[in-house]
Formats: C-alpha cells, sequence, structure tokens
C-alpha cells in the first residue's frame, strides 16, 4: 500500500488500484454524510477531482494518485458512507482504477513517509 | 496565533475531543463518539457543552441609579421592554442598528444588582465596545471573564440536573435562578441553543472542571462538540449572528420580529426608542424583499453556506443563498437555511441550488426541522 500528500492510500491488487482515505483523513474529516463517486468507465488524470466526501463539516475532494479508467465504484459508500469512517482501509474504500502507467504507484509515499508527513 | 483555552481544555483532551480555532479559543469540535452521534445523544439523552467562549457580561448601575435605570438605557439599544422583565426572567433580544439589521443576538437576565448579558463569541469585543460607547458613561460595563458557561441540554437535563441541584426541577423555560453550590455561585437558566429543554449554567471559572467530572458521572451524559452544537441548532431553525444574521439582515428578514417586545411596537406605549425602529417599520409597511426560510435539499447531497440558489435546473435567475447547510441526523438527511426572494417563497415553487455536477433541487419549508421540546 502507498500514500499521497492528500491522504489517500493506494492498494496495488494485480493490475488494478483501489482508493480510499486514510485513517488519520478520516478522522480529521468528522463523520462522513455523503460521497459522490465517479462512474465505471470515467477517466482521470493525475490531480483531477474523481469524487467528492461531504463530511458533517465540510466537504472535500479524492484527488487521483494516478492516471486511468474507472473499473469499479463501492455502491455501499452511497448507501452507508459511515463506512468510511468506521473502516477507511477495508470496507471504506472509493474506487478501483486501471491505471495508463502502473509504474506510477512506484512515485507514491511509502508508509514511513506518509507517517512522516502526519505526525 | 495563541488561542484562548476555557477552564476544561485539559478536560476535552483527556475524554479525546479534536480541538479546533473558534472564535479565538481553543473548542472541541467533536469527541471521539463522532458529530452525528453525538447530535443524536443530544436529542435522546442528554449532552453537555462548554459554551465558555461566549461572552458574559454585567452591566451595574453607577451615581446613584437603579437596576432599572439601566434598563432603561439598555432598552435605548434593544428592542425590548426589559424595564417590565422579571427579576428571574430571562429574554432573547438583538441588538439593532439603524437600518434594522443585527449587531448580535444575546440572553439578557435582569439580576437583582445588575443586568446580565450572554453574547456570541465572535462578538464578544464588539458588543462589548458598543455598549461602551453608547450607554457607557452612565454604567460600568464589566466582561465576567472569570466565569464559564456550560449548556446541559436534552431530554434527561432535568432529571440529571435536579440530582445535583433539585431546585432546578421546577424551573420553566427561560426562568433564571441563582444557587450556591459545591460548585460554587451558580447563575442557571432553563435555556438552550439545541431545540431541546435544558440549562445554561455559568459558573466560576475554578469550579468548573470539578462540576464537569461531576455531569460525567451520569451514565445518560455526553459532552458534545461544536460541530454538533451547529447541526442540533440549525435543525431546531435557530439563527447564527453571522451566518444568517448580522448587520446586513433585518430583524424582518431574518423573522425575528416575535423578539421586539409588542410594548416597543408601533402603536403601543413603549413604542420605538430603538435604533432601527423607522426602517422596521417601513418594512413591515412596505414589505421585505427577501425572507429566511428552511431549505431541504432533495436527495442526500448537504449543500453549504455561501451556495446560490436559482429558480431553475440550468439557467434562470438567482434568487437567494444558503446561510447554512449540512446534515440533520435526527431527520437523516441534508438541510439547510437560507434567504429566499420573497415573491419566491410566496410562489413556493422548487429552486435549485449550486452543486458540483448539476444543481440541486430544493423545497423551501419552515425553518424547525425538528420541533422544539421547551418546557413552557
Amino acid at each position: 500500500m502507498k500514500y499521497t500528500e492528500d491522504h489517500e492510500w493506494v492498494r496495488k491488487e494485480g493490475d488494478l488500484f483501489t482508493i480510499g482515505i486514510t485513517v488519520y483523513a478520516a478522522s480529521e474529516l468528522g463523520d462522513v454524510v455523503y460521497v459522490d463517486l465517479p462512474e465505471e468507465g470515467d477517466q482521470f488524470s493525475v490531480g483531477d477531482d474523481v469524487a467528492v466526501i461531504e463530511s458533517v463539516k465540510a466537504a472535500s475532494e479524492i484527488i487521483s494518485p494516478l492516471a486511468g479508467t474507472i473499473v469499479e465504484i463501492n455502491e455501499e459508500l452511497m448507501e452507508n458512507p459511515s463506512l468510511v469512517n468506521d473502516d477507511p482501509i477495508e470496507k471504506g474504500w472509493f474506487y478501483k482504477m486501471e491505471a495508463d502507467k502502473p509504474g506510477e504507484f512506484e512515485n507514491l509515499m511509502s508508509e514511513k513517509e506518509y507517517q512522516e508527513l502526519i505526525s | 496565533m495563541n488561542l484562548n483555552k476555557t477552564p476544561l481544555n485539559e478536560f476535552h483532551k483527556k475524554l479525546g475531543a479534536k480541538m479546533v480555532p473558534f472564535a479565538g479559543f481553543e473548542m472541541p469540535v467533536n469527541y471521539p463518539l463522532g458529530t452525528i452521534k453525538e447530535h443524536i445523544h443530544t436529542r435522546t439523552d442528554t449532552g453537555v457543552f462548554d459554551v465558555s467562549h461566549m461572552g458574559q457580561i454585567a452591566i451595574y448601575p453607577k451615581d446613584g441609579e437603579t437596576v432599572n435605570d439601566i434598563a432603561n438605557h439598555l432598552e435605548t439599544l434593544l428592542p425590548i421592554d426589559l424595564v417590565d422583565l422579571d427579576y428571574g426572567r430571562q429574554k432573547y433580544a438583538l441588538f439593532t442598528t439603524e437600518s434594522g439589521g443585527i449587531i448580535d443576538d444575546i440572553m439578557i437576565t435582569k439580576k437583582q444588582d445588575f443586568i446580565f448579558l450572554v453574547v456570541n463569541a465572535a462578538n464578544k469585543q464588539e458588543d462589548f465596545d458598543y455598549l461602551q460607547s453608547t450607554i457607557g458613561s452612565r454604567c460600568e460595563i464589566v466582561e465576567l471573564a472569570d466565569r464559564s458557561l456550560l449548556a446541559i441540554q436534552g431530554p434527561k437535563a432535568a432529571t440529571i440536573l435536579s440530582q445535583l441541584l433539585p431546585e432546578t426541577y421546577e424551573m420553566r423555560f427561560l426562568d433564571v435562578m441563582e444557587l450556591e453550590s459545591e460548585f460554587g455561585n451558580l447563575w442557571i437558566s432553563r435555556s438552550g441553543y439545541t431545540g431541546e429543554d435544558g440549562f445554561e449554567i455559568s459558573l466560576c471559572s475554578k469550579k468548573t472542571a470539578k462540576f464537569a467530572e461531576r455531569l460525567l458521572t451520569f451514565k445518560d451524559i455526553e459532552f458534545i462538540g461544536l460541530a454538533a452544537r451547529d447541526t442540533l441548532r440549525l435543525e431546531a431553525g435557530l439563527c447564527l449572528h453571522g451566518n444568517e444574521i448580522d448587520k446586513t439582515t433585518s430583524v424582518i428578514e431574518a423573522g425575528l420580529w416575535w423578539s421586539v417586545s409588542k410594548t416597543r411596537r408601533a402603536g403601543n406605549i413603549k413604542q420605538g426608542g430603538f435604533p432601527g425602529y423607522d426602517s422596521l417599520n417601513a418594512q413591515l409597511r412596505d414589505g421585505i424583499d427577501r425572507m429566511l426560510v428552511g431549505l431541504k435539499p432533495q436527495g442526500r447531497m448537504p449543500i453549504r453556506g455561501g451556495n446560490r440558489i436559482y429558480n431553475h435546473e440550468t439557467d434562470g435567475d438567482e434568487v437567494g443563498q444558503v446561510t447554512s447547510g449540512g446534515y440533520g441526523a435526527t431527520i437523516q438527511g441534508p438541510i439547510a437555511m437560507g434567504y429566499v426572494k420573497a415573491e419566491m417563497v410566496r410562489k413556493n415553487p422548487i429552486l435549485y441550488c449550486e452543486g458540483r455536477k448539476s444543481r440541486i433541487p430544493l423545497n423551501i419549508q419552515l425553518r424547525t426541522f425538528v420541533r422544539n421540546k421547551f418546557k413552557y
């Protein structure tokens, strides 16, 4: 698993990458009440806004850490956005992406680098 | 920035609160329970709020004057009948501007020796300066910096508080009582800003942690952060100064004309004599252009303060603006308040709020998304 400065995690599963927000981010946002997810087939570049997270406090975005195409979204989040707070790493994932350049994954932050960022 | 701390700062941190800067104070925005559960707990059980950041001001008479003389002086600034307010009662009041806008909304109590004001944290200094510059030469105005303020809100508040202070049980909404207790000298009012029954208690700062620790021993009590305080007041349709009301929003536009005492209105024995009387009368006569209303977004996506409101799904005209928006945990959906053109409110069509991808349909509704539970 790798991380971004925008407090997202990226998990590599074969050719696919799953993206969510970190425990730290979920805690900072407060209770999530709504998520606006992309659609399967949508294409994004690095830095694009992919999804919106509305918490009790404010709105924030998932900023695409990789370029690629959405292949699956976590539809359960639409019905149950609190999964983002309760289990941000497993059940609270946002979407899976097929990367244009899978090598970009290696440029993301390691666990150690991310821990330094938030400490 | 150097933030002020309430006497419960360490207490909040010990409970695991997330602390944020608010109106110059480091305040708990939520506890580990989380905003939604804190909100619901307040509605179903009871929540305690540290609101010590709010301003507490005492106004004492001088030069041989009495408290009622001070009340008379204050009536030149506040459109209420303060002279006739009973000792032991509290009132909601507005400092009005000449154009009928709102400098601040406050709670006011007439005590035996002085008049006691609770004012918004962000307006503390401005209110103090305003009082000083208007009636300051005729009275002594003191900020009670050594007192804190706790709010106990919810259906179990009266039962819980009466176990510590039995005298409070018989109080009614906006009754005020002063008690000496193991927690020092307490000024208790049956009031609050969540829409629930409850109390606000002003007490000496050095006794506040002891009182908070004692409250925490009740199993039905949770401490509640600022985020839930905001969603609770929004759901109850209560205005927040800086969002719904300010110097540019009139008392009538904000739907707060009820707070103007009848005796101060036109045709009554103490009519006028406060800033904005003429402007507000003109608005009553000629009508207003916009009104503060409740807004219920369709669907689940919250809208936020500052979002613009339109009368058409894709084009049309801008007809209003959201003042506060968020998630109403009791009604389990997005809620908001905002100003909408009066003609729109009369026609009551579906309106549309600006959104990221497309506009979000809104229904105009009463501001009270949940009915208040005040013990009248």
